[in-house]
């Protein structure tokens, strides 16, 4: 009896996590495997890998894989700069710096769908108003652009900028705590021998804050990579008409909705998509790894 | 002379440093105003009236004639109530029954000594690795077999354990010296009255900041309540928001739709402007979007 007392405090997490975390594990790569599966009859009809190779060929995924991938490339290094370069701002003063700490924080606590709403009117084109942002755009002589339902590159501009506004709160206040953290005995000797600011950031600040840096392009790129809600958000969930899909909307889209009933495929396209994911982080570990000796 | 010389230089970094303040201070206040603008432009609309909204090509910065119209109407024209009731129900439930989950385990993991400890508790830290897409399939799949879409505890049940929170508050938990425990078996308490009276209360500033980042992650949940609920009487908010935006209101009535994302928001905007340091150092130590 003794003996079984710490595994009954234990059989509730263990309870959840096999049921919804170790067996889903396993399930999701024996569906993938299963060829022809109807979910309906739950029958199949054969074992291979077609699954990945419709997914491979599916028009849908190669652009979801396509927007997925410029999204990553675009956001993640610029909300990291950002995010670094507003820190440092926010570490050089003093004065309204818990203040403007917490603005910069609020993002993180609101619903991504809803305050997606707001970004969708302020760049939507409709009958009556070009929307905010195309009649700034209109006063400073460019010429508008519908950046909801018109052409790719503005559609993808605002989902870039969305995505920025949203995952910068989380950057800044790391880096701001990482800054913080450095030891102030090397700003002074540096200080003493007269360094100059530019050189004090590079050869002092950037090293000791390096490994929260590659902590954060680590945790960006998965995040990124996952990209959903803030899509949905901004145009609606028929993301495959508005040509902006991500590859985690393809997963959900297969498994439910208009085009949906085929967890098979949903199963091959998340496994690609947990592989892609799985080898930019080791690429990242190996580099920030050999940038720390 | 050179007193004069040094007064100069001196002069001149002072000129620079101050350049450098203003500019440091105009680009903060910039972010700032990116953050903040679009709060004031969803209050703003939701203030509007709609004839007045629609007739303004250029959009105004400002109303003279606010009206509540709107918050009536995202109460009455579509159930915004049930919506919010329902991811109140969620939130308060999935929390409470998370909060039980973690505690009985994380005291397990720090206190109790039993074979396999070591081993299982890296097993739990390894799980999580394991992105949601992966095993959001099956669990699809588990609910619906079971007849469990469109039921809360179909919503419910998956986002009951959190091997993040487990590790947090078994670090927590570790801190308070054993002796304490030592003493309280000596008088004869039992390990679940020590947890209760003991343990519990000194991890209280932990507990806290964990119950607030999971109501904020319950309340913005969006992929799994899709899945689970198509009938309204089940959508949470986030659902909510988007089936008004899909065929609410008839007409495309924004101010109306702003009204209803105002009300979204606010309880979340609340709960920061008490708890944000509680949150931001509590996202600090680990904590992930989403």
């Amino acid at each position: 009896m003794r003996k079984l007392r710490p595994w009954l405090y234990l059989l509730p997490a263990i309870a959840f996590l096999g049921v919804f975390m170790v067996y889903p594990l396993i399930d999701v790569m024996i569906y993938s495997m299963e060829e022809g599966y109807n979910s309906a009859s739950q029958t199949y009809f054969g074992v291979g890998l077609y699954n990945f190779r419709y997914v491979l060929r599916d028009p849908y995924f190669i652009q979801a894989l396509k927007n997925t991938f410029i999204l990553v490339i675009i956001t993640v290094p610029l909300s990291t700069g950002i995010g670094l370069l507003i820190a440092v701002a926010l570490n050089s003063i003093q004065k309204l710096k818990d203040l403007f700490q917490t603005i910069f924080f609020l993002p993180y606590v609101t619903n991504t769908l809803a305050v997606g709403l707001v970004f969708m009117i302020l760049f939507k084109k409709t009958a009556y108003s070009d929307g905010l942002i195309n009649v700034l755009i209109q006063t400073f002589g460019g010429t508008g652009v519908d950046f909801i339902d018109g052409p790719y590159w503005a559609k993808m501009f605002v989902l870039c900028f969305y995505t920025v506004w949203v995952v910068l709160p989380f950057k800044i206040l790391i880096l701001t705590s990482a800054l913080a953290s450095v030891n102030e005995d090397y700003y002074k000797a540096a200080k003493i021998d007269g360094t100059s600011r530019w050189r004090i950031f590079w050869k002092i600040t950037l090293p000791m804050i390096s490994p929260m840096i590659f902590y954060l392009i680590i945790t960006g790129f998965i995040g990124a990579f996952k990209a959903y809600s803030d899509a949905v958000a901004l145009f609606g969930t028929d993301l495959n008409a508005a040509g902006m899909n991500t590859i985690v909307g393809y997963v959900y889209d297969m498994l439910y909705g208009n085009g949906g009933g085929y967890p098979s495929y949903a199963s091959a396209a998340a496994l690609i998509l947990f592989a892609i994911v799985m080898t930019i982080t080791c690429i990242n570990l190996l580099i920030s790894e050999k940038t720390n000796v | 002379m050179t007193n004069t010389g040094y007064d100069k230089i001196q002069k001149k970094s002072q000129r620079s440093d101050r350049t450098r303040k203003i500019v440091t201070y105009i680009g903060l206040v910039f972010w700032a105003f990116i953050v903040l603008f679009p709060f004031y432009w969803m209050i703003l609309t939701s203030v509007k009236t709609y004839s007045s909204y629609n007739s303004e090509y250029i959009p105004k910065f400002f109303t003279l004639s606010p009206t509540l119209q709107n918050y009536v109407d995202a109460f009455t024209a579509v159930p915004l109530a049930q919506y919010f009731l329902n991811t109140l129900i969620f939130a308060v439930i999935t929390t409470a029954a998370m909060l039980i989950v973690i505690i009985l385990s994380a005291f397990a993991f720090a206190r109790l000594e039993f074979k396999g400890r070591n081993a299982l508790f890296s097993f739990f830290l390894s799980l999580m690795m394991i992105p949601n897409e992966l095993v959001i399939i099956t669990n699809f799949v588990t609910i619906t077999n079971l007849g469990l879409r469109n039921t809360f505890t179909g919503l419910i049940l998956p986002s009951i354990t959190s091997v993040f929170y487990i590790y947090l508050l078994k670090e927590n938990f570790e801190q308070i010296p054993n002796e304490l425990y030592k003493a309280a078996k000596v008088d004869g308490t039992s390990d679940l009255k020590y947890l209760f009276k003991v343990m519990i209360p000194i991890s209280q500033p932990t507990i806290v900041t964990i119950t607030i980042l999971k109501v904020i992650e319950c309340w913005n949940s969006y992929v799994w309540p899709r899945l689970i609920t198509d009938n309204e009487a089940y959508f949470l908010v986030s659902n909510g928001i988007q089936a008004i935006r899909e065929n609410g209101f008839g007409r495309e009535n924004i101010p109306a739709m702003m009204a209803a994302v105002v009300v979204i928001s606010v309880p979340l905007v609340i709960l920061f402007l008490i708890f944000h340091k509680k949150i931001m150092a509590g996202v600090s130590r680990g904590g992930t979007k989403g």
